[in-house]
């Protein structure tokens, strides 16, 4: 029988239940599962940046021990374009379009041509893994290698190479947001103005685990079940059945088991589980594909690359007058899932940031590139928007020689409760954003830092300190709001809660875990709302088989949408306990109160059942209220009414070797403001993972075409440089908290903060230890040892 | 990622190595720590048919002095070299270049004659065999001979070991008293291996005139060299701040320096000059004591 507790568990630091899973090697991934039968999947990438097929030759491979069978694309008859799951269209309804997103095929396995480094366009199944890869390497490509352009600013100029012909001029779509008639005016108006290029460079997301695949058909029952490193099993599962292989949901079942990270690139749906499970119905046989690290560099999509023009006006006193934006966004050789979404809808709706801004407007060029396919990762889109507001912003401060904070103080939004309406479509749900820049000027101490920095100086050390007071719009979102902006999805949440007989409980999320904690949050949230002992509550995720549906986890969603409703479960288990409780207790269910794990008559201690005995009833219904059903489960949709707008301000302190230009980071200080807390020694972690990243797309990441040959240069990990651990501080993280009235959790969001308010804190320092040598700006991150010896060489030979 | 099929030998001895070697020719590579050329299996820019492991060959490890000399068997591992007390009292710029390489994992594993005949042209220790003088002793054969470090490399990945050789040791002949070594180190970001690296060995006499030098260059360039404008500019001089900068300037000559992702030809040239400086300095000041 269940035991009853009144530990209060929201708001606690209990360390997280699936480590000691994941930390004694008993995680079970994709790549863990041993199926009878199994064939191994290996595809024949492109080697050249852009080629046009003539003939794929099999011949040789195929005489390979081991071969199964080989299939190129013409194989794959029946077989549609990946989709892509956002349409910016003006027929749609679509708001701020210019020109129609050209909606180009993306099939599977190519057969007309090879669009960038790495592009499947034919598939070896063998016996083994080995006969597999060395299969691969003897199929013949026939091809006509053709030009390729890779650079986000050249996609669109004359002549570049085209290369989808339902795109010419490599131009994906143009849309605009806010009003480009007020912001020339306030232009006109302005005492100052700011112009400055800001490039956001590519980056990896370079997940722990390499994506990976089992595909499983059984002739019997013309099931299909996928194992797939997902962030999101059903909309996998809708993706491919709906759009790609056109085969019965119902027959379908996606797993993501224990998956290791995602950083919003296994959110998508991918050539290689299509052709897996097209395989896999094809061989009657089951299919594995495990990516190598080099296959991810190539074809996990990547995130970032803007190229943007920004522009800012103020007046004499330093109001911020007008704000003006061009930027052009690299979706790469095709539409992946939710490409066009970023750099539109969550980049544009986010310029307003913090700040009162007289007048805003930014367009938007999505370009066609020879490159790997790019959408969300980690922020995606808002770490865009805070890059180009916070530098611009400090940017202004240069240029009117104002200190930087007394700038962005002086055009805070104030406190406010109830929404605030952005310049920008959006409108925040409640935020103080001058609370959270005092709480960080006081644990920083800015007075002392510009002290030390005037020493350092004068010794001829190059210290500099770099703001960063960001905005964030998380838990994605209201179903009507995206579908009107263009998403082919809605985005609620759903959650079962089951309660057993002897009262312990079994949650089913649409939420998934590949490193957020929910087996940990989830159940503390659980436990706290119904006080009983967290052991006895497990947190299910992952698999289409056992869970309603689900949206899945991105965008800082989880806890505010999947946990919401999670509570709107509980609640109702509560309210059918309550007519239960009533019954037993011979009373009526409005004096029923529900309170540390017991069901009570109010006023009357001692008059009481436990949760257990009440759970119990519910599936031995002897003595039970007339009409009620027996069992005790409950399920919920949860669709939010707006997004949640998480804020905070973080400082960077670095020094700059003037010999080598080599950059370190000293300090680094967070306040964060997520809204309600259900665990922070997890949320710390979040923000420490995202500053992490932050610090690693200012200083070390970024992944580099070879214009020439299209190849990606750093397709490794001994040349593509992730943050180490001995290359950072130890943060300083504190928060304040501002509910959000959206949920009733008050939880905003948490996973992204950190790498959206890290890289423009990073550059911004940066900048401030070079201002003394004549150093305003830096446009191409990351700012790598050589290009800040550079900047520092031109502007004192200057 | 997985490398080709290749066979595997684990033979027992070095006449056994030599054997095998000679037997299978080009098809052949040996396996030390595997740090190097097992990633090139994996990225199948190796594909050795046969791969001789010699880690079953008793004798190729360990630290030892011999007649004033250090003695380093090619199996010793570069954890093995940071941590031996021999090495930390008698020659600390060796145990010192150790300690920078790559990450502890690597350090367990990775050899010093892996290192030294893979000839990365990023690896750090070859920049501290040229400054303290390095002979690497080979064993093919026809028996054992002795090739000097301004020998040794040849060129990109290229050494003066043959195909049929093992490398089976390494000797540092003792310097002098009132020596003093310093390795210095701009690492890649990702790799960790040296963008540039100097080596500065120097002796000084009782008056503090420098009276002997060994710098050598990594990273930079297709190979490691030996930096004999820097060396010519402190040898005979007393090494005040002046005479080091000024000598270090040419510690990018003749050094074919190549461009990439870390830099140009030019920020390497000026990163030659300045761990040059660097390292000389901290020589110096271990010479003094
Ligand atoms: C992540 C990572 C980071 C690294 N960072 C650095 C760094 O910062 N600095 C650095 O210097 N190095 C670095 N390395 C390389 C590392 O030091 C290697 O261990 C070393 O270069 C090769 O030694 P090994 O024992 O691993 O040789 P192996 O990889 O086993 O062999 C390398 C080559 O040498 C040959 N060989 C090995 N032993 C002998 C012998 N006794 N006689 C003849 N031929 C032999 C092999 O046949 C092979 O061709 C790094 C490696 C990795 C994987």
């Amino acid at each position: 029988m269940a035991t009853v507790t009144d530990e209060r568990l929201f708001g606690k630091s209990i360390k997280r239940r699936e480590d000691p899973r994941f930390i004694t090697g008993q995680g079970r991934y994709v790549d863990d599962l041993k199926l009878p039968g199994m064939t191994y999947a290996a595809f024949v990438r492109s080697p050249n940046a852009h080629a046009r097929i003539r003939r794929i030759d099999t011949a040789e491979a195929a005489r390979h021990p081991g071969v199964v069978a080989i299939f190129t694309g013409q194989d794959m008859t029946g077989v549609n374009s990946l989709p892509c799951g956002w349409d910016l269209r003006k027929e749609k309804g679509v708001p701020g379009v210019i020109q129609d997103l050209a909606i180009v095929p993306h099939m599977p396995l190519s057969t007309d041509a090879a669009r960038h480094v790495g592009d499947p366009v034919a598939v070896i199944i063998a016996d083994s893994q080995d006969a597999a890869l060395d299969a691969a390497e003897k199929v013949r490509l026939d091809w006509e290698v053709l030009a390729a352009v890779t650079a986000t600013d050249k996609a669109a100029a004359p002549g570049a190479p085209v290369i989808h012909a339902g795109a010419p001029g490599n131009v994906a779509f143009q849309w605009e947001i806010g009003d480009a008639a007020a912001t020339d005016a306030a232009f006109e108006q302005a005492a100052v103005t700011v112009k400055k290029r800001i490039v956001n460079q590519r980056l990896v997301a370079n997940a722990m685990e390499p994506r990976a695949c089992v595909a499983r058909y059984e002739d019997a029952t013309g099931e299909l079940t996928l194992w797939v490193t997902s962030q999101n099993p059903h909309v996998h599962r809708l993706l491919m059945c709906a759009f790609v292989l056109g085969i019965p949901e119902h027959k379908v079942r996606v797993i993501a088991p224990d998956v290791g990270g995602g950083f919003g690139s296994k959110i998508f749906l991918y050539s290689e589980e299509v052709v897996c499970s097209w395989v896999s119905r094809r061989l009657k046989r089951p299919v594995r594909w495990t990516s190598t690290r080099h296959e991810a560099y190539l074809t996990d999509a990547h995130g970032r690359d803007h190229v943007t023009d920004a522009e800012l006006a103020l007046s004499k006193d330093g109001k911020m007058l007008g704000l003006r934006v061009r930027t052009t966004a690299n979706l790469g050789a095709y539409l992946s899932t939710f490409a066009p979404a970023v750099p539109t809808f969550l980049y544009g709706t986010l310029l307003n940031g913090v700040y009162e801004i007289g007048a805003i407007h930014c367009h938007v060029s999505g370009v066609f590139t020879n490159t790997t396919a790019v959408d969300a990762y980690r922020g995606a889109g808002r770490p865009e928007a805070c890059y180009v507001l916070e530098r611009i912003v400090e940017a202004g401060a240069l240029a009117l020689r104002m200190d930087p904070i007394e700038l962005r103080k002086k055009n805070f939004i104030p406190k406010f409760s109830g929404a605030h309406q952005t310049l920008v479509a959006v409108a925040y749900d409640s935020g103080d954003y001058p609370a959270a820049t005092d709480k960080l000027l006081r644990i920083f101490d800015y007075k002392a830092f510009r002290a030390e920095q005037e020493a350092a100086r004068k010794q001829g050390r190059l210290l500099g300190v770099g703001f960063s007071t960001y905005i964030e719009a998380c838990s994605i979102a209201p179903s009507k709001v995206v579908g009107a902006l263009g998403a082919g999805a809605g985005l609620y949440e759903s959650a079962k809660v089951r309660v057993h007989p002897t009262g312990t409980v079994t949650v089913f999320t649409g939420s998934h875990s590949h490193g957020q904690g929910h087996e940990t949050t989830f159940a503390q949230l659980v436990a706290h709302e119904l006080g009983i002992p967290i052991e006895q509550v497990e947190i299910v995720h992952g698999d289409t088989g056992s869970i309603a549906f689900g949206m899945g986890t991105y965008g800082s969603r989880s806890g505010s949408v999947g946990g919401t409703a999670i509570l709107m479960s509980l609640n109702k288990i509560k309210d059918k306990g309550r007519q239960i409780a009533a019954h037993l207790l011979e009373a009526s269910p409005k004096d029923i109160e529900y309170s540390k794990g017991q069901f009570q008559v109010r006023g009357v201690p001692g008059k009481a059942v436990p949760f257990g005995a009440v759970a119990l009833t519910a599936y031995v219904p002897h003595n039970y209220p007339e009409g009620l059903e027996p069992g005790l489960e409950e399920t919920s949709f949860y669709d939010p009414s707006n997004f949640c707008f998480p804020f905070g301000a973080h400082a960077c302190v670095v020094e700059v070797d003037r010999e080598t230009g080599l950059v370190k980071v000293l300090r680094y200080v967070a306040v964060d403001d997520v809204g309600n807390v259900i665990n922070p020694m997890i949320v710390d972690g979040m923000v420490h993972g995202g500053i992490a990243q932050g610090v690693g797309q200012a200083l070390w990441e970024g992944a580099v075409y070879d214009e020439r040959s299209g190849q990606l240069v750093t397709g490794t990990m001994t040349e593509y440089a992730l943050p180490k651990a001995d290359q950072l501080p130890m943060y300083e993280t504190d928060r304040t908290v501002t509910p959000t009235p959206v949920n009733p959790l008050g939880v905003k969001g948490a996973g992204e903060t950190g790498t959206i308010a890290a890289t423009p804190a990073v550059v911004n320092a940066v900048v401030d230890a070079l201002v003394p040598l004549g150093v305003d700006h830096f446009e191409t991150m990351p700012l790598t040892p050589e290009r800040v010896w550079n900047a520092i060489r031109r502007a004192t030979t200057r | 990622m997985y490398p080709a099929a290749f066979e595997y030998h684990a033979p027992a001895s070095i006449q056994e190595t030599l054997g095998l070697l000679g037997r299978l020719g080009d098809d052949a590579k040996l396996l030390a720590g595997g740090h190097s050329l097992v990633p090139m299996m994996k990225l199948r820019l190796a594909r050795p048919k046969h791969v001789i492991d010699l880690r079953k060959v008793p004798g190729l490890a360990g630290v030892r002095e011999e007649g004033g000399s250090i003695v380093i068997g090619a199996m010793t591992t570069h954890w093995q070299v940071e941590s031996s007390p021999l090495l930390c009292e008698k020659c600390p710029i060796l145990s010192d270049t150790a300690s920078v390489i790559g990450d502890p994992q690597v350090r367990n594993l990775g050899t010093i004659g892996g290192s030294l005949a893979h000839a990365d042209p990023a690896a750090d220790i070859p920049a501290t065999a040229i400054a303290l003088g390095a002979e690497f002793v080979c064993e093919g054969p026809k028996g054992r001979r002795t090739v000097k470090v301004d020998e040794w490399f040849q060129g990109l990945m290229q050494t003066a070991l043959h195909e049929d050789e093992i490398l089976v040791e390494i000797r540092f002949p003792a310097w002098p008293a009132g020596s003093g070594g310093a390795y210095m180190k701009f690492p890649h970001p990702a790799s960790r291996f040296a963008v540039v690296g100097v080596a500065a060995m120097v002796t000084l006499d009782g008056k503090g005139a420098c009276t002997k030098a060994g710098v050598g260059v990594t990273g930079a360039g297709t190979k490691a060299v030996r930096a004999k404008g820097v060396e010519a500019g402190i040898v005979g001089k007393t090494l005040d701040q002046a005479t080091i900068e000024g000598a270090a300037q040419n510690a990018a000559d003749g050094v074919d320096v190549q461009a990439d992702l870390q830099g140009s030809v030019e920020y390497k040239q000026h990163l030659c000059r300045v761990f040059a400086r660097r390292a000389i300095e901290a020589a110096v000041k271990r010479a003094r004591g």
